[in-house]
């Protein structure tokens, strides 16, 4: 196996018994971008927590960039270049826009630092940048909740990116998002894989269909198969966790 | 725009001459037990900016901030002590011959220096939260069982100093009025009318520091924390950093506040750590407005007034009137009385009295950010 960016290696996450993830083996190399799906339950939200740092696994290990990242604290390991998208998004509703996007590309982020100065124009710059990305210029200066739904989200992925990470976890971005919007979301995820290695987890078919990865499929917290989108749809295995067994047809 | 930015300057400008000119008369206008009182109540302005910090900012309630509050008036007053006894026996503070004690225990040794004490005052209790505070957020506890910690470590430190009778006088506390600073008593009237200027000088220097503080990427980052803490970790900031070092200076400011406090009341005891003092701490806070600075300083000020003219009056109705004003302040006005007037208070209030004009459509309503709405 050849050593990716991030390699995860037997993880088994148990919760008092019960087996979120069990041995759970996957490597993602440099540059790439990789979508996950599998149905609820499958433990794909427990497995960004376990790279996050959120959830100590039982057994197993995570590389990054050939680091173990097992114990450390949620800061080091986002300080260390992985950025994590949440579920539902997660902005600073009491921060406005401008300063969202300030805190995510703000570096070092020590209080110190902080106290003293204000951006530095480059930074003040990204800022800008990040904004015309997302189409929030107009928005600078409003507070991030009140902000809809679907700008929440690009605004969560501006910050994102604004951290600058070397990996960007992203769980459901398009969830809530109108059909133009999820569009515009999977073409932004697809021009940021190359400089940055993309992890999307996602149930809408369609949306991983238009990023043309690869695909890698969770049931039961284990890896059932991996491939394209093409091949992995026609798999029976894949059919019968996504349909439920079939029993009838066996009778 | 340039109009409207001028007379607000210019509305400032007049605002900081009329509080500066408000400062150095009240010593001849006031009656020199009001002027105390008002000294006083300055001085727990400076602890209420302190739980603003924390509080209204970070979201960190804290209902032990009597302990930083009176450790900053013990430092004040053993060296005030210190400093009136060489001619006693022994050289010692009087109250030690009570209970049979001849030598000075040795943590006293320091406060025979003025520089260490000034230090001390702010330094001890900044250090002790930072302590205790570390302890706390580091394993993560957060909202209604942080409260309960602070106000647990509260009545550890109470019952702690009211057993000290050797050390600190236990319950009787530490008598500051008739000691002497500078040769003069410190409860004399020239000295209580430094005492005065001094506290307010102190008040409008720590708004400026917390506003300061407040102001800026630190700022936003204390106000993430309230937000959504676990969200401020995956981006890379380490928020027990951040708390510890504003729950420190919410100590440190409580035991500059208690000092001024003690030596403007006279005395400093076990009763500066009592529960319920603690807790009225945090509703000036929450009355004047979490969040405003301002509300802060006019909760402490006015609360106190209003207690102190009440009891005057009435002396058993006050506590009713406090728990009154908290449950409106809870219900009706969660935002506090500044927040309130700063908010869309005032114009929901003519709305609802049927005297405002009514606006074409909702008031964030807009196309694009840009262009309104024509009514």
């Amino acid at each position: 196996m050849t050593s990716g960016l991030l390699e995860l290696c037997g993880i088994t996450v148990s919760f008092d018994g019960f087996l979120a993830l069990r041995d759970l083996n996957l490597n993602l190399q440099p540059g790439e971008l990789r979508a996950v799906i599998g149905p609820n339950g499958a433990g794909k939200t427990t497995f960004l927590d376990v790279i996050t740092g959120k959830v100590a696994p039982s057994e197993g290990d995570v590389l990054f960039k050939g680091r173990s990242l097992l114990g450390r604290p949620e800061h080091r390991i986002a300080r260390l270049g992985i950025g994590r998208k949440f579920q539902s998004p997660r902005v600073f509703e009491q921060l406005t826009v401008r300063e969202n996007l300030a805190l995510a590309v703000s570096r070092p982020k020590q209080p110190w630092t902080l106290l003293i100065g204000g951006l530095r124009s480059s930074q003040r710059d990204r800022v800008q940048h990040l904004m015309s990305i997302v189409n929030l210029q107009k928005r600078a200066d409003w507070l991030a909740g009140a902000l809809s739904h679907g700008q929440k989200q690009w605004l969560e992925i501006a910050m994102l990116v604004g951290q600058d990470p070397d990996l960007l976890l992203v769980d459901e971005p398009v969830a809530g998002l109108t059909d133009e919007e999820t569009d515009l979301t999977a073409d932004l995820l697809k021009s940021l894989a190359g400089d940055h290695t993309v992890l999307v987890i996602e149930h809408d078919m369609e949306f991983i269909r238009r990023l043309d990865s690869p695909v890698t499929v969770l049931h039961q917290g284990h890896v059932l198969c991996e491939g394209t989108m093409d091949q992995v749809q026609v798999d029976p295995r894949v059919i019968e966790v996504y349909l439920g067994t079939t029993e009838d047809d066996s009778k | 725009m340039m109009k409207a930015f001028q007379q607000r300057r210019w509305a400032l400008v007049i605002l900081w001459v009329l509080i500066i000119a408000a400062i150095v008369a009240a010593p001849s206008v006031l009656p020199v037990f009001r002027l105390n009182l008002l000294g006083r109540f300055l001085a727990l302005a400076i602890v209420a900016l302190g739980i603003d910090l924390i509080w209204g900012f970070t979201g960190l309630l804290s209902l032990g901030q009597g302990i930083f509050f009176a450790l900053g008036g013990y430092a004040a007053a053993m060296y005030l002590q210190l400093n009136s006894s060489e001619d006693l026996l022994n050289g010692i503070p009087e109250f030690f011959t009570l209970y049979g004690v001849d030598r000075l225990p040795a943590f006293w040794q320091p406060f025979h220096s003025p520089l260490f004490t000034l230090v001390a005052i702010w330094l001890i209790p900044g250090v002790l939260a930072a302590l205790l505070g570390n302890l706390v957020f580091r394993n993560r506890v957060k909202g209604v069982y942080f409260s309960i910690l602070t106000q647990a470590a509260l009545l550890v430190f109470f019952n702690f100093f009211n057993g000290q009778q050797k050390l600190i006088n236990g319950t009787n506390g530490l008598k500051t009025d008739v000691t002497q600073l500078f040769g003069q008593m410190v409860g004399s009237p020239e000295m209580q009318r430094g005492f005065f200027w001094v506290t307010a000088v102190v008040v409008i220097f720590t708004w400026l520091f917390v506003r300061w503080v407040v102001r800026g990427r630190f700022g936003d980052v204390l106000i993430a924390i309230r937000d959504d803490e676990p969200r401020l970790r995956f981006a890379g900031y380490n928020p027990t950093l951040f708390k510890t070092l504003v729950f420190a200076i919410a100590g440190g400011l409580a035991g500059i506040g208690g000092a001024l406090y003690t030596v403007q009341s006279g005395i400093v005891s076990p009763q500066f750590m009592t529960v319920p003092f603690s807790i009225e701490m945090v509703i000036w806070v929450a009355v004047g407005g979490r969040g405003t600075l301002v509300g802060a300083i006019l909760g402490a000020v006015f609360i106190n007034y209003a207690k102190s003219l009440v009891s005057e009056a009435m002396p058993q109705s006050w506590l009713f009137i406090q728990g009154g004003l908290f449950i409106l302040v809870v219900t009706a006005l969660p935002e506090g009385v500044i927040g309130w007037f700063q908010g869309d208070g005032p114009r929901n209030l003519l709305n609802r009295l049927g005297m405002s004009r009514r606006s074409g459509t909702y008031p964030r309503l807009e196309l694009d950010g840009q262009e309104e709405i024509q009514p």
